[in-house]
């Protein structure tokens, strides 16, 4: 026979079985008694599908290895503790945590709503600036003066575009 | 605009008079934006929590919307006035119980508010009596653009706007809408339509959110997934799954009406009585006699413009605004007499009622 089937939270033998259908998609959990109580699922108005099924992806079958976020310095056991996350960049740090979460969690993957372009636009340009900046350092560097002074213009073209806008909120001093 | 002279004037929730389907009391709408590069509320350093605050002020305040604004941080806030901002929606427990490095914005009109440093940077939100998800939508939509001039928000292509916990990934928003359903509670059906619209993608809630109770057959709907959707996609889905609530409540108080009006009428006129003469009301008492009243007034037992009396009570029964009208501390013994002298004054002068039925449109 098949080994009993383990608590999604706690890994004690799980008797409570529940099948939930969301948007015609099937979530299964398995839970043990205690975790069941504890997770109100024997109300059944009262529970959190999204919250469970997010601590039950979450389960340290995965070894709980050491990621951690270079920008803020958060790590996979403050995930678990918190339920969220330290910033943005967490999400590029801990996607191969977050990709499997998003299936039972969301109606879809990909986002498809609404998209700030106007921010976007303005990450282009900065992004497009410090590229600018290195390709003109690099031109410097092995004294190729044509391609630098290319580079330079260019910069200054990508300053004026930015210019405006970053002038707004330091107005006021 | 001071805090205080947003607190004396009358909530946006309180007026829907005019709204054309009765059942929704409010709609609103949330979302969750964070700013890029800069850790969350609850991961940021406390200085860069005030420092997020001042950013986040700065520029929420400064959107055309938010013209003559309260714009506050949290710790400057007493516990009481708080209080009454959660009792009208304007900001969350969650808020209310931050010590610092939290702020909130309100417009003049206590249509928007902006909370700044609660679970995500800001939580843009909207409130608009009645139901009007497609005006909201566009409503919060402008404000969000407003703010995206100002404030470089974390965005992934594939993930959307990123935020503190990924149950909000995407569009970060929540619509919902309060509804008043009186009759599928009257009737026992609640449970099983709370159970229809889980099985939909939606939640049901009581009126103050996560946890709390359904005293007034107060309920509130929203969607719970947030990526793999538009926002136009999600409000759709709302819309359609909250008319058929309306359209099951209505069927409902059909058969109410038809199967024993006596009783139905019973509690409505005792309801009635109750308010006129009582010295001592809870709140929760309060909020389940409002509510008869309320039906009462869609099954037109009193006139249609007295609804709105009875929407703007719901509000000002409250534990916070009982304590605010009496200007002292009081006993919670204390504030069930205060707001039953409140509630003798109004319903003195309200219509009396007709018990002659007409057809219900």
């Amino acid at each position: 026979m098949a080994s009993p089937l383990k608590c999604d939270l706690c890994s004690k033998p799980a008797t409570v079985h529940l099948t939930q259908i969301v948007n015609n998609k099937v979530h299964k959990v398995d839970l043990c008694e205690e975790c069941a109580q504890a997770k109100g699922i024997t109300d059944p108005n009262g529970f959190s599908l999204a919250d469970l099924l997010l601590k039950a992806s979450l389960n340290p079958e995965v070894p709980a290895a050491g990621l951690r976020c270079e920008h803020c310095g958060f790590t996979q056991n403050d995930f678990k503790k918190h339920g969220r996350f330290g910033c943005p960049q967490c999400y590029e740090t801990f996607r191969s945590m977050v990709e499997p979460m998003l299936d039972n969690m969301h109606k879809g993957t990909k986002h498809t709503g609404k998209v700030p372009q106007k921010a976007l636009d303005r990450q282009s340009l900065y992004d497009r600036l410090t590229q600018l900046e290195t390709n003109l350092d690099e031109a410097i560097k092995s004294e190729r003066y044509e391609d630098a002074a290319r580079y330079r213009d260019e910069i200054h073209q990508v300053k004026q575009a930015f210019e405006p806008k970053s002038q707004q909120p330091t107005h006021d001093d | 605009m001071t805090i205080e002279s947003l607190l004396a004037s009358q909530s946006e929730l309180t007026d829907s008079a005019t709204s054309k389907c009765a059942i929704v009391l409010m709609t609103r709408i949330r979302l969750a934006r964070n700013l890029a590069n800069t850790p969350f509320p609850g991961w940021a350093r406390p200085a860069q929590r005030e420092s997020i605050l001042e950013i986040c002020r700065e520029a929420v305040g400064n959107v055309p919307q938010m013209k003559r604004s309260v714009n506050v941080g949290i710790a400057e806030l007493t516990d009481l006035q708080k209080q009454i901002l959660v009792e009208r929606h304007l900001i969350s427990r969650e808020l209310s119980g931050a010590k610092s490095g939290s702020g909130v914005v309100i417009s003049k009109d206590q249509a928007f508010s902006v909370m700044v440093n609660e679970e995500d940077h800001l939580r843009i939100q909207v409130l608009r009596a009645g139901f009007q998800l497609k005006k909201t939508w566009n409503a919060i939509n402008d404000l969000d653009s407003e703010l995206e001039e100002k404030l470089d928000f974390a965005f992934s292509p594939t993930l959307g706007y990123l935020t503190a916990c990924p149950t909000n990934l995407g569009t970060g928003m929540r619509a919902s809408a309060m509804m008043h359903l009186p009759a599928l509670v009257i009737s026992n059906q609640m449970e099983k339509v709370v159970r229809a619209v889980n099985q939909l993608g939606m939640v049901v809630r009581g009126l103050f959110g996560e946890g709390s109770d359904a005293s007034g057959s107060i309920f509130q709907i929203s969607n719970q997934t947030t990526l793999g959707e538009s926002e136009e996609e999600i409000i759709r889905r709302l819309g359609s799954v909250l008319n058929s609530i309306v359209e099951h409540e209505l069927n409902a108080r059909q058969r109410l009406v038809e199967g024993d009006s006596a009783k139905l009428f019973d509690k409505i006129g005792r309801a009635y009585g109750i308010l006129q003469n009582s010295h001592l009301l809870s709140s929760s008492e309060a909020m389940n006699l409002l509510s008869l009243l309320r039906l009462g007034v869609d099954l037109g037992v009193f006139p249609d413009d007295s609804r709105s009396v009875i929407d703007r009570l719901f509000i000002e029964a409250q534990p916070g605004h009982i304590l605010h009208l009496s200007k002292q501390e009081l006993e919670s013994n204390q504030r069930d007499m205060v707001r039953a002298e409140r509630l003798r004054v109004e319903f003195g002068a309200f219509a009396k009622p007709n018990f002659t039925l007409r057809p219900q449109s």
